[in-house]
């Protein structure tokens, strides 16, 4: 009776265990399913490198280049900002910050993630918008700039917590020997405890990529969403995570633009596994020595 | 503070049962009188406002009306999620063709007019376009204020977002001029708006932009603009006259379709929208009521 007993809860054990895996399976299958079909009618070269991104015209042009450049111009921009605002923000967090004043700095960090993107969103058009408008004389404030802020505040969070981890996973005896050897503390943390964390700061990183690739409410509320080739960070971009968004509920099941939709996730899909894959790399390299 | 809460919980709890039997009968009794309409966002608070009437004098029907573009709309019917699809836009050859695959006999119900208003920002001098001139300002082609007469900055055209049915009938009636085959496109640079407050938020702003909705989002921080149709017309700014009377070029019809021939509850709910009432709202909610039932203005 024991035994048996033993063996279901092990089974339900089991079962969860691989649940999500087997998610994610199903997932990318239907998506491949879906989406493999738009190459039917375009050819991937087409699809990847075309110019022009007019779904609904009759032949469609389904071009996604505009679109695959619109998220990688904002991507890298918020990652210009907040990377090394995080990982200020972590070293005060993790190795500077007096007690009482860490808890309260980690406490509002993971409250800015408890933030919807749509209120973030809301608060960046009626904003933030305007602002960089007028900072930076512009035509218009919807841009990939403004996109690149705000979603700047979304990926702080991730990268802050991450890194923060990885600071703590340092052995103190690293920074006591440092001082020992007549460091001063920002000598210690610059070349002992940064180097010794570094694996776990390029994942936080690459992670928070990740969060900023994929968002999309709030990016579509603030970059403007023209399918142009962007040149330059103050121009209006047009995401992929936005077009599906804005288009998935005007397709007809079945359509050239639904299949393209859904090829446009298979492409988000492959950019976000890489960037994790990358972070998983080099979460479990072996630490460089100090 | 504490006890006030528990005593919310419990109040909670208490209506729970309540609200479950509620539930329960609703959907088993009265299966047949709840209906779902879906689509146009230029019509969805028209659609309410229908709705609300309507369940005014039938207390027992339940009719849900919800937004999301004209397409997403009649894709709701193809998918037979909807019973009456809204669409500001009249549905096109391909998704008919679906439609007449899955049904015997769609429906097309024209149930009112609405105007499509150009704006600007009231500081902007320039007063009029032709049609001509906002083909040409869309498609990219003119680039300037100058070119309109007016001061010299770049123009910065705003649309709304493909699934909108307002964008269709832009596209088709003013960018391509009338012909929907046309080969002219919105240029890329356009920027796609995810709704009519977006663009209403952005032109009341920004002196340089120009943007489209239809009359029901007018208002004082917004100027419109006379249009005229071609080189001998006048220039008519739009108003609930000037598309009363058809002389405002830039207006449509405003459409329901059905799965088959409208029976029951929808069928109600079709002849009150065209009756005296139904077009009486309409009027209400700054749409153009049909010319044959309208009231006089």
């Amino acid at each position: 009776m024991r035994k048996y007993y033993e063996f279901v809860v092990e089974g339900l054990i089991f079962a969860s265990g691989i649940a999500s895996i087997i998610f994610v399976l199903l997932i990318f299958i239907f998506l491949l399913k879906e989406g493999l079909m738009v190459f039917r009618d375009v050819g991937l070269f087409d699809f990847l490198f075309g110019k022009f991104w007019y779904p609904i015209s009759e032949p469609p042009r389904l071009g996604i280049l505009p679109l695959i450049l619109g998220s990688l111009w904002v991507t890298v921009g918020a990652t210009i900002i907040s990377v090394p605002l995080g990982i200020a923000c972590a070293i005060f967090i993790g190795e500077i910050a007096p007690g009482w004043l860490r808890e309260i700095l980690k406490a509002g960090v993971e409250l800015l993630a408890a933030i919807p993107s749509i209120v973030l969103g809301f608060i960046g058009l009626v904003t933030l918008v305007p602002l960089v408008k007028k900072f930076f004389g512009l035509p218009t404030g919807l841009t990939a700039i403004a996109g690149s802020i705000m979603l700047a505040f979304m990926a702080m969070p991730t990268i802050v917590s991450i890194m923060e981890d990885a600071l703590n996973a340092v052995p103190k005896g690293y920074r006591e020997g440092s001082i020992a050897m007549g460091a001063t503390k920002w000598q210690t943390i610059h070349r002992i405890v940064l180097p010794s964390a570094s694996s776990g700061i390029i994942a936080a990183v690459m992670l928070g990529i990740g969060r900023v690739i994929g968002e999309t409410m709030a990016v579509m509320m603030i970059t403007g969403n023209a399918a142009v080739i962007p040149h330059t960070f103050f121009q209006p971009v047009r995401t992929m995570t936005a077009t599906i968004a804005a288009e998935m509920g005007e397709t007809v099941q079945g359509s050239e633009h639904y299949f393209a939709l859904f090829a446009i996730g298979i492409v988000l899909f492959a950019i976000t596994f890489l960037v994790n894959l990358l972070a998983d790399l080099s979460l479990h390299r072996k630490p460089v020595r100090a | 503070m504490m006890k006030a809460f528990a005593n919310l919980i419990k109040k909670i709890f208490a209506v729970f049962p309540v609200f479950f039997l509620v539930c329960a009968t609703v959907s088993s009794a009265q299966e047949s009188r709840s209906v779902q309409i879906k689509g146009s966002d230029t019509m969805v608070n028209l659609g309410q406002a229908w709705a609300e009437v309507f369940m005014g004098h039938h207390p027992e029907a339940l009719l849900a009306v919800t937004g999301g573009g004209s397409g997403t709309g009649i894709a709701a019917l193809l998918n037979g999620t909807c019973d009456i699809a809204q669409s500001s836009r009249k549905i096109s050859e391909k998704e008919y063709a679906l439609a007449s695959e899955k049904f015997q006999n769609v429906q097309e119900i024209p149930t009112a007019m609405d105007a499509v208003a150009f704006v600007v920002h009231p500081d902007n001098p320039v007063k009029q376009v032709t049609i001509e001139q906002l083909s040409d300002i869309f498609t990219g082609k003119m680039e300037n204020w100058k070119e309109l007469g007016g001061e010299d900055k770049p123009i910065l055209a705003l649309s709304r977002e493909r699934n909108s049915g307002t964008h269709v009938y832009v596209l088709e009636d003013v960018v391509r001029k009338g012909n929907p085959k046309g080969p002219e496109e919105f240029a890329p640079s356009v920027l796609m708006m995810p709704s009519s407050q977006a663009i209403e938020q952005e032109v009341s702003s920004n002196r340089a932009a120009i943007g489209y909705f239809g009359l029901g989002y007018l208002s004082p921080h917004l100027r419109a603009l006379a249009v005229r149709e071609d080189r001998t017309g006048e220039f008519i700014a739009p108003g609930l006259e000037s598309a009363l009377d058809g002389s405002y070029p830039v207006s449509r019809p405003l459409y329901f379709y059905l799965p088959g021939e409208p029976r029951g509850l929808v069928k109600e709910f079709i002849d009150f929208v065209l009756s005296e009432e139904g077009q009486a709202v309409v009027l209400d909610m700054q749409f153009v009521p049909l010319r044959k039932d309208a009231p006089q203005v």
